[in-house]
C-alpha cells in the first residue's frame, strides 16, 4: 500500500497532537507538584519543594501504600495460579463449553466496577459477615484477584497459541512425564509472559478504586482510596499532588520492565 | 490443535479447570446471583433495613419512572460518545504507529501511548479537573481565541472518559495492523486498488474485530463509570452515580439499577463475540 506524503504528515501530526493531549495534564500534575500554591491555578505561582517533604513524612501514604501492595501482590499471585490452570485448560484441551468458559472469564471487567463492586459487597455481606469473616483487606484481596484473573489468562493464552503443541509432544515421545515436559518445556516458553500478565494484574489492581470501595472495611484504606479521600480536604491537597506526581513517574517502570521483557506485551493483552 | 481426550487427559482437564471456575462460580457468580437476587427485595423505608420479601417493586419503579429513562439514556448516549471519538482517535494514531512510522520509531511510540495507563485513573481524572477548572489551562488555551474551556458537565466527561481509555482503543487497533501482512496491502496495489480503496476493502475490514474488542472496555467502563462524572461532571447524574449513592440508602433498588448496564453489556458482548472481536481481547 502506498502512503502518500501528504497522508504520511497528517497521519503523524494527529499521532503527535494525540500524544500530546495525553501528556500535557500529567505533565500538569507533576508541575503542579513543586506549585507554591495550595489551590493549583494557572500558570503558577513560584517553585517550591516544600510539598514533596511534606509528602514523604505522610503516614497516612505511606500505610495506603503499603496496603495496596499488600493486596495487589496477594490478588496477583492467586490471579498467576488460577489464570495459567484455565489458559491451559482452554487452549491445550478440547471441551463442550471452551468458549463459555473464557467468556465468563472475561466478565468480571467486562462488567462495570461499580456492578461489581456492589455484587461482592452484597455477597460479602450476606454469606461472610455471618460466619465472622469482617470487610478489611482479605474481601478486597477476593475482589481484585476475580478481575485479574483474566489478564493472566489473556498473556498465557497468547503464549500457549504460539508455542506449537507439537514440543510438547516430542518432550513426551521422548520419555518426560507430563510434570517434566511443563517443568523443562512449557514454563521457560512462557516464564516472560507470566511475568507480563502479573505487571498487568499488579497495576490493576494497583489502580482499582470502584470495587476496592465496596469491598474495603472502613479500616482497609488502599492508595487509590486515600487518594479519593484527600482529594476533597484543601489542606491535603499539596501532599496529594505530590503522590500522583509519583505515580506518574514510576508508571514508567513497569512499561519499561514489560518492553524489555517481550514483545508480547505489546500486543495489548490486557 | 488440542489433543484429542483421552482418559488421563479428561481428568488432567478436570484438574485444570476446577480451580478457576470453583472461584469464579463462588467470588463472582455467586456474588452476582445475590446481587440479582435482592433486586427482588424491598427496603424498609423508615430503617433502610432490606426486607427479604419477594416483590417486582424494584423493577416496575424502574421502568416507570421517567427520570431512571433518561438517566440510562443518557449513560448510553455518554458511553456511545466515548467510544466513538476513542475510535476516531485510535486509527489514525495506530495506524500512522504501526504502518507509517519507521520500525525504530514503533516501539518508542507504543511506549509513549501505554505508559499513561499505569499513571493511575484518579491521578488522571483530577488532573482534568485541574485542566477544565475556572483558570484551568484549558481555558487559558482558548482564551486568546475568544473562546471559552467546556467547563464541568457533560461535554467534560464525555472528553475524560475518552482520554481515560484511549489506550484501551489503541493498543488493539495496533497489534491488529501491525499483524496484517504485507503482502495483503501489496495483492490489493496490484489488483489496481489507490490507497483508499485498500482502505476501506482490506485494513478497515481487518481491524474492525479489534475496534470491537476495544469498544468492549471503553463501552462498558464508561457505562459503569461515576467516580469521573462527580470529578468533572458538575451536576450530570450517570447511571454509576444513581446506583453508587443508593447502595446504602436501598440496596435493592440499586440491585435493580445495576441490571440495567448488565443487560446492555451482556447484549454487547454477545454482538461482538458474533464479530469475533473477543478473540483479540
Amino acid at each position: 500500500m502506498r502512503i502518500s506524503r501528504t497522508a504520511r504528515v497528517v497521519l503523524g501530526c494527529i499521532t503527535a497532537a494525540g500524544l500530546a493531549i495525553v501528556y500535557v495534564p500529567l505533565l500538569l500534575v507533576l508541575l503542579n507538584s513543586v506549585n507554591t500554591d495550595r489551590s493549583f491555578g494557572w500558570p503558577p505561582s513560584g517553585l517550591t519543594g516544600r510539598w514533596w517533604r511534606a509528602a514523604l513524612h505522610s503516614e497516612g501514604a505511606r500505610q495506603a501504600l503499603l496496603t495496596s501492595l499488600k493486596a495487589g501482590l496477594a490478588a496477583t499471585a492467586i490471579a498467576l495460579v488460577l489464570g495459567t490452570l484455565a489458559a491451559y485448560a482452554v487452549h491445550r484441551h478440547r471441551f463442550f463449553g471452551r468458549r463459555t468458559v473464557s467468556f465468563l472469564l472475561v466478565l468480571p471487567i467486562a462488567l462495570p466496577g461499580i456492578v461489581s463492586g456492589i455484587a461482592l459487597n452484597a455477597a460479602f455481606r450476606t454469606v461472610l459477615d455471618p460466619i465472622g469473616i469482617g470487610f478489611g483487606l482479605f474481601t478486597v484481596v477476593v475482589g481484585h484477584a476475580t478481575f485479574c484473573v483474566v489478564i493472566v489468562f489473556n498473556n498465557i493464552g497468547a503464549r500457549l497459541r504460539r508455542i506449537a503443541p507439537s514440543l510438547a509432544e516430542a518432550s513426551a515421545d521422548l520419555g518426560a512425564r507430563p510434570w517434566q515436559t511443563f517443568r523443562y518445556v512449557t514454563f521457560p516458553a512462557m516464564r516472560s509472559a507470566l511475568f507480563a500478565g502479573g505487571l498487568l494484574a499488579f497495576a490493576l489492581s494497583f489502580d482499582e478504586i470502584v470495587v476496592t470501595t465496596f469491598t474495603a472495611g472502613p479500616g482497609t484504606r488502599t492508595l487509590p482510596i486515600w487518594i479519593y479521600e484527600n482529594l476533597a480536604r484543601p489542606h491535603q491537597a499539596p501532599v496529594v499532588n505530590v503522590v500522583a506526581a509519583l505515580l506518574i513517574l514510576a508508571s514508567v517502570i513497569p512499561v519499561y520492565i514489560a518492553q524489555r521483557l517481550s514483545s508480547d506485551t505489546a500486543g495489548g493483552r490486557l | 490443535m488440542p489433543a484429542a481426550p483421552t482418559p488421563g487427559s479428561r481428568l488432567r482437564l478436570t484438574a485444570l479447570l476446577a480451580p478457576p471456575l470453583l472461584w469464579l462460580t463462588l467470588a463472582y457468580l455467586g456474588s452476582l446471583a445475590i446481587l440479582l437476587l435482592s433486586a427482588f427485595w424491598a427496603t424498609d423505608s423508615f430503617t433502610s433495613d432490606v426486607v427479604h420479601t419477594w416483590n417486582t417493586d424494584n423493577f416496575h419503579e424502574l421502568l416507570t419512572t421517567p427520570v431512571y429513562r433518561t438517566i440510562a439514556l443518557r449513560t448510553l448516549s455518554i458511553a456511545a460518545a466515548v467510544t466513538v471519538v476513542d475510535a476516531l482517535l485510535a486509527l489514525p494514531m495506530a495506524f500512522f504507529m504501526a504502518r507509517v512510522a519507521g520500525g525504530r520509531w514503533r516501539r518508542p511510540l507504543l511506549v509513549a501511548v501505554l505508559t499513561p495507563l499505569w499513571a493511575g485513573y484518579l491521578v488522571k481524572a483530577y488532573a482534568w479537573r485541574v485542566m477544565l477548572g475556572e483558570d484551568g489551562v484549558v481555558g487559558a488555551a482558548l482564551a486568546p481565541f475568544g473562546l471559552h474551556g467546556p467547563g464541568y458537565g457533560t461535554t467534560a466527561v464525555v472528553i475524560v472518559l475518552a482520554y481515560l481509555w484511549l489506550p484501551y482503543m489503541i493498543l488493539p487497533v495496533y497489534a491488529a495492523l501491525e499483524r496484517l501482512p504485507e503482502r495483503m496491502l501489496e495483492a490489493s496495489a496490484d489488483l489496481g486498488a489507490g490507497a483508499w480503496r485498500t482502505l476501506r476493502s482490506v485494513v478497515l475490514p481487518a481491524v474492525r474485530p479489534a475496534v470491537l474488542a476495544g469498544s468492549v472496555f471503553t463501552f462498558s467502563l464508561s457505562l459503569g463509570d461515576y467516580l469521573t462524572v462527580q470529578i468533572v461532571g458538575g451536576k450530570t447524574q450517570l447511571l454509576g452515580n444513581v446506583i453508587a449513592s443508593q447502595v446504602t440508602l436501598d440496596l435493592p433498588m440499586a440491585a435493580a439499577l445495576s441490571a440495567v448496564p448488565v443487560v446492555l453489556i451482556v447484549c454487547y458482548l454477545a454482538a461482538v463475540r458474533r464479530a469475533g472481536a473477543l478473540d483479540s481481547l
